[in-house]
């Protein structure tokens, strides 16, 4: 039974970046049913203004409740902060695919690399992108224009 | 003393998050209205990162009070008088130099603020300030590099700088004062004295100054009054505009 409900709560896509779902995001934390059939799933927000948490919020609910689930509670759990680290290595992936360059692993100097030609040779246009968790870069190589997801 | 210490907790987490709402509701007046489309962007990331850090304390200074009232009923229900942000936050806009200088110089107040109350005796700040800081820093880069940049451009954007940076100052002192508040929270635990961070933040904005060309301002003259919700005039519009779909249909939901 828990694992049903978490498969459900996981496969949850993040409405900003739906290639990526909010387990593989590292914002769902915890799914607990118990005896009476109530479920608690925990979500850790990215970044706190993220209009996309009140919807992800909404749709946990609705597919638990599809899937069977009489009774749902999503709690929002602040400290651990979340951070990019929680990304799986698959979300990564993915995310290079479509075109955004993935975040470093903290303490990382790593350069960043151009998602479309993987060229090191890669500027900063903003730190502030078209979602909460981009910033805009280009490639010096190649000439794209490119989102980053920031390391976080 | 439960009870003191808790309208303490409650008058504490208040302040921060009517700073966050107030400033966050001045950039919003910015969204399709900055001077590039990069720029505008980042001002409205800024302004919701700040939003939500905001909505965090005023959810939970809700719940510290007994009559419980909501995020919403804190934000669109209170009168000018009950807001207790500081008056820098809430200086019109005015041109985009002083937006940015008004935005620097808070920037890096609050970015020193989240980095110590990361260590409150308040799990729910600590965790809110956990969350904050990583953001805060991300904005004080932000700022800073357009106060060098625009401050060491040309002989205009100087001038405009300086211009604001002279109109702003005023405002800063009133970030560092110890009041009954501050000093109840900080000896309790949860809170730290805003005197205490003032050292760092002169630090911090005297050596941007400088980089910038710009001069720094004398501290003759401090303008407060905020904390004890006494505002400027340019609040009222401020909230009427924010609070205007609330108070003229109670209740309503969309």
């Amino acid at each position: 039974m828990v694992t049903t409900a978490w498969d459900v709560a996981a496969a949850v896509p993040d409405p900003e970046i739906p290639v990526l779902d909010i387990a593989e995001m590292g914002i769902l934390r915890s799914v607990v049913v118990d005896e009476t059939g109530h479920v608690i799933v925990t979500i850790t927000p990215t970044y706190s203004g993220c209009p996309a948490m009140k919807a992800i919020e909404t749709t946990i609910v609705d597919e638990l409740k599809r899937a069977g689930f009489g009774d749902v509670d999503v709690r929002t759990q602040l400290a651990p902060a979340w951070t990019t680290d929680w990304m799986t290595d698959d979300a990564r992936r993915k995310l290079e695919r479509e075109g955004i360059a993935p975040p470093a692993r903290s303490g990382s100097q790593d350069d960043i690399l151009c998602p479309r030609c993987a060229s090191p040779d890669t500027d900063l246009i903003s730190p502030f992108g078209s979602t909460a968790c981009k910033s805009l870069m280009v490639c010096s190589s190649c000439g794209e224009p490119f989102h980053h997801f920031k390391t976080l | 003393m439960t009870v003191i210490s808790r309208d303490t907790l409650f008058a504490y987490v208040l302040r921060h998050g009517d700073d966050c709402l107030i400033l966050s509701q001045r950039l919003g007046d910015l969204i399709s209205r900055a001077p590039e489309l990069e720029e505008d962007i980042a001002l409205a990331n800024i302004a919701l990162d700040i939003l939500g850090i905001g909505r965090l304390l005023l959810q939970y200074a809700g719940e510290l009070e007994a009559e419980e009232r909501s995020e919403d009923d804190l934000a669109f229900g209170r009168t000018e008088r009950e807001f207790t942000n500081l008056l820098l936050v809430e200086t019109p806009n005015g041109d985009f130099a002083h937006t940015m200088v008004r935005q620097y110089l808070f920037d890096a107040y609050q970015d020193l603020l989240w980095n110590r109350l990361v260590d409150s005796s308040d799990e729910t700040i600590a965790g809110i300030a956990g969350k904050a800081r990583k953001e805060s820093r991300y904005h004080l880069r932000h700022s800073r590099s357009w106060v060098v940049r625009l401050g060491d451009g040309t002989a205009e954007s100087n001038r405009r700088m300086q211009q604001a940076l002279e109109s702003v100052w005023r405002f800063t002192g009133e970030m560092f004062i110890d009041d009954e508040i501050d000093r109840a929270a900080a000896e309790a635990g949860f809170g730290v004295l805003p005197s205490s961070l003032s050292d760092a933040w002169n630090h911090e904005v005297t050596t941007t100054i400088e980089t910038a060309t710009l001069s720094r301002p004398d501290d003759s003259s401090i303008r407060t009054g905020g904390r004890d919700g006494r505002h400027s005039e340019s609040i009222g519009p401020l909230l009427a505009e924010m609070q205007h779909m609330y108070r003229s249909f109670p209740g309503a939901s969309w």
